[in-house]
């Protein structure tokens, strides 16, 4: 396939004093499984907003499925596809997991401008978001709880299970692991694999295990710059990048 | 189970409410219980938006007061014989006046809706606090309809088949109203659309991430919160038959956001709990001291530092919160 | 017709300082500690009545000065230990009521100790003669006196913010509450003098407002609405943003109700215009707020662009 899901092209965002993002380019191609890594302080969060449109760039564009978003809004994104998951999870805490998914299934199903009809108990929003909760492994009994209830963990799944209901043609999943037990980043890693192939990921991950296991490509941002792109065996062989690495883990 | 036949109950409490009022002797009793009921249904749509959206408007009062003002130029306008504007004819028909009042107020909650939403949090609260000013001074300055002094409706419109001018129809017309409104927004909220404002409260970014555009269901809700509020005033208007600037004041649009409170955020009966709670506390303190906005004041202030969810949460049905 | 120009854009001024000293308040209120306080205006009004009743009853004017700024500021205060101070945490709605039930409280409680008779403030006749500032132009001399104290305020709110400790910390505080909290300053000790200080420009603008204004319960509240056009307009939580906003609203408050109901008496029966005109230009503040919302949605000077 000629083109890529996902071209971000010159890239450059200042905050007052600081660049944040410098001249980057990046690209996602259909299929791949892209990963983002960067110590600290790399501008890793504020690509994503580039990306997401929670951020204006100064300069540069963003191209996805061919069509220029640059100035699209958040959601006028995410109803094309580029879908996003967070970091510190952002779910409707006072609502059951299963209706927080009901919701992501129901803005895709057409506009919510309908007052009458139950939307609790409608199949064509739960049956699909049943099915998802199970693709992420999130336990039938606890479908039913209040998300603020549910443990770190189970949010996390929950989270993914938001963008997976958003219908993507492009997932942008910000450290889908952090805060995870060994056991729960496993269980992580083996869906994001089982998604693998099917919906291009642009992963951002401190996880670096999971990230050598799972990315067919992987870009290492530092100062706002992405310094190194490639397979995990260059980049693991890359000067540039143990040097930076070094540097944040000694320093 | 128990919950039906708890809320059956309080129904046929309600209905009969009028006969008990004579029973022992207090028949004002109904007079007090239809204000209680036309600022229930306002409350109860202002909770829509505030509850269920987390949008919190502070001039409530200025829809409650258009719905009122619908009724009172209407009539004057029938009393005159002289067309408004020209060429819309006066009227003192309920079913006319009704539907005019709850069209207008959505008119204008529209345009205020429509700009004040642009911002968001204390900036909300603010713009729509003076937008309600703003419809106040509009008022105050039209001296066709009394400026500041407002209007006599010197009868209550006509409905085929009712006399309003019996206290215990007036009554029994406004709790239908009220019934079938607080029906009518518990489907709503529970719907595809009640669902989105939902998740407008709880979390607007995870709204956008999941590519609702969230500006749309906010201002339908404020269109229809304001279209309850115009209903509610133009009972009230019947009710006292007179309209004035007053009930669109701010301290209006307050108690509006009093009520709401007092009776519980976002609960279906909790609006109809803190209307009653609050009148009830108005007359109680009301007639123990002349000055019973010094108590009423701490006893707010206590609610809101020391009884969240409001009535409805000491009932035990107080929304969840983590 | 320029003399009366001349005139109209001082009293404009001079409303817009008085606007100013209140929005300044709210504004650092609200952009350090996330607090919406309706009773701001009551602040304003304890400063009127307390220097209102001290002259009435010391017939000195420093007395009353002193009086009326204390009042507001020990009040503001305490307002701020007993009650604010709880809702930091807690989200507008709470805010909103609660300071509703301290303006109830506040405003009943003043009719009880005061009356409901609305109190007339004399001058003190050193300032009651009038200036010429421009050559045919006499002007009074009280109300300049308004707007050179407005002024000076706004200049020591600059230096203090720009250029002292305290000023620093409350930028930060804005911005960065929790790093503050980590360099070990007691953000609780400043928050209360950010209140102080708020109360205590509420209460310096109640007290210059008694002799030109009735003093009265409800005084509060009236000038907190257009004081909240004002901090909407200038972008909230920026000093700067105030000043602008409150001189543009004061300007345009009092242009409109000196040419408009005279405008429309060339085309109505004189009493219909005035009360036309006194609505229309009550009305015409809220028509610039919305003008701007328009164009600006966070105002003229949003604070963290």
């Amino acid at each position: 396939m000629a083109e890529p899901v996902l071209l971000a092209q010159g890239l450059f965002k200042r905050f007052g004093g600081l660049v944040a993002t410098d001249n980057l380019s990046l690209d996602v191609w259909p299929g791949e499984l892209h990963a983002l890594i960067g110590p600290n302080g790399a501008g890793k969060t504020t690509l994503i907003g580039l990306l997401t449109g929670e951020i204006r760039p100064d300069t540069g564009r963003i191209l996805f499925l061919g069509q220029d978003v640059s100035r699209l809004s958040v959601a006028a994104r995410a109803r094309r596809g580029l879908v996003r998951s967070f970091q510190i999870v952002q779910l409707l805490d006072d609502d059951t997991a299963e209706a927080n998914v009901a919701l992501a299934v129901q803005t895709h199903a057409g506009h919510s401008f309908r007052f009458w009809r139950r939307a609790g108990s409608d199949p064509a929003l739960l049956d699909p978001a049943r099915a998802l909760l199970r693709q992420v492994g999130l336990g039938q009994a606890r479908w039913d709880t209040r998300v603020g209830d549910l443990s770190h963990g189970e949010r996390k799944v929950l989270e993914l299970a938001m963008a997976l209901a958003a219908s993507p043609r492009l997932l942008l999943l910000d450290e889908p692991m952090a805060g995870l037990g060994t056991a729960e980043s496993l269980a992580m890693t083996e869906t994001l694999r089982a998604l693998k192939g099917r919906i291009p990921m642009l992963v951002i991950e401190h996880d670096m295990e999971a990230v050598f296991s799972l990315a067919d490509r992987i870009t290492v941002l530092v100062y706002g710059r992405a310094i190194a792109s490639g397979s995990a065996a260059a980049i693991r062989a890359d000067p540039a990048v143990q040097e930076a690495y070094l540097a944040e883990e000694t320093g | 189970m128990l919950e039906r036949v708890v809320l059956v109950v309080l129904l046929l409490g309600a209905i009969l409410l009028p006969f008990g009022a004579e029973a022992v002797g207090l028949p004002a009793t109904t007079g007090i219980a239809t204000q209680i009921v036309c600022l229930a249904i306002a409350a109860a749509s202002l909770n829509l938006l505030i509850g269920h959206g987390g949008l919190v408007s502070f001039g409530h009062a200025a829809y409650f007061g258009l719905g009122a003002y619908v009724v009172g130029i209407l009539w004057e306008h029938f009393r005159l014989g002289e067309p408004l504007l020209g060429f819309i004819p006066g009227s003192n028909q309920l079913l006319v006046t009704l539907p005019l009042a709850m069209l207008v107020a959505g008119l204008a909650a529209a345009a205020i809706g429509a700009l004040s939403l642009r911002t968001s949090g204390v900036q909300f609260i603010m713009i729509t606090l003076a937008f309600a000013q703003m419809v106040f001074f509009l008022f105050v300055g039209l001296q066709q309809y009394g400026g500041d002094d407002g209007l006599v409706v010197r009868r209550r419109n006509l409905v085929p088949g009712l006399d309003l001018r019996d206290a215990m129809q007036m009554y029994w017309l406004c709790l239908g109203l009220l019934v079938a409104w607080l029906l009518v927004l518990a489907r709503i909220v529970g719907s595809r659309f009640g669902r989105v404002l939902e998740g407008v409260r709880q979390n607007e970014r995870r709204m956008a991430a999941i590519g609702v555009s969230t500006y749309a269901y906010k201002l339908v809700a404020f269109i229809l919160s304001g279209v309850g509020c115009g209903l509610a005033g133009a009972l009230m208007a019947n009710y006292l038959r007179f309209v004035s600037p007053e009930m669109m004041s701010w301290q209006r649009s307050g108690e509006l956001m009093v009520m709401v409170i007092l009776g519980g955020v976002g609960t279906a009966l909790g609006p109809v709990l803190g209307a009653a709670g609050l009148v009830g506390l108005e007359y109680t303190l009301g007639g123990l001291t002349e000055h019973w906005q010094f108590f009423l004041g701490p006893i707010l202030l206590a609610v809101v530092l020391y009884a969240r969810g409001g009535l409805m949460g000491l009932l035990g049905y107080g929304r969840r919160h983590g | 017709m320029s003399v009366l120009l001349a005139e109209q854009l001082l009293n404009g001024v001079q409303l817009g300082v008085m606007l100013f000293l209140l929005a300044a308040g709210l504004t650092l209120v609200f952009g350090i500690m996330g607090v919406i306080n309706l009773a701001h205006g009551s602040l304003y009004m304890i400063g009127a009545y307390g220097a209102a009743v001290t002259a009435q009853a010391t017939g000195s004017w420093w007395l009353a000065l002193v009086a009326g700024l204390s009042a507001a500021a020990l009040v503001g205060m305490a307002m701020e230990l007993v009650v604010l101070r709880r809702l930091y945490a807690r989200d507008h709605l709470d805010q909103v009521l609660a300071t509703f039930g301290l303006i109830l409280f506040f405003n009943q409680g003043i009719t009880m100790l005061v009356g409901r008779q609305p109190l007339f403030v004399e001058l003190p006749a050193a300032l009651t003669g009038a200036v010429e500032l421009v050559p045919g132009v006499p002007y009074p001399a009280y109300r300049l006196l308004i707007i050179a104290v407005g002024l000076a305020v706004a200049a020591g709110l600059y230096v203090l913010i720009q250029h002292t400790r305290i000023g620093m910390l409350v930028r930060a505080g804005a911005t960065h509450r929790d790093m503050v909290r980590a360099l070990g300053i007691d953000i609780r000790q400043l928050y209360t003098l950010v209140f102080g200080l708020g109360a205590l420009l509420a209460g310096l603008a109640g007290l210059m407002a008694g002799p030109i204004y009735n003093v009265q319960v409800g005084m509060g509240e009236q000038i907190l609405i257009l004081t909240f056009v004002v901090v909407v307009i200038g972008g909230i939580g920026s000093v700067r943003g105030a000043l602008f906003g409150a001189l543009l609203v004061g300007i345009t408050d009092t242009m409109l109700r000196g040419f408009v109901p005279g405008l429309l008496r060339s085309v109505m029966e004189a009493s219909a215009a005035d009360a036309l005109g006194a609505s229309l230009s009550s009305m015409g503040v809220y028509v610039l707020m919305a003008a701007v919302l328009l164009v600006r949605p966070r105002g003229l000077f949003p604070a963290h662009a």
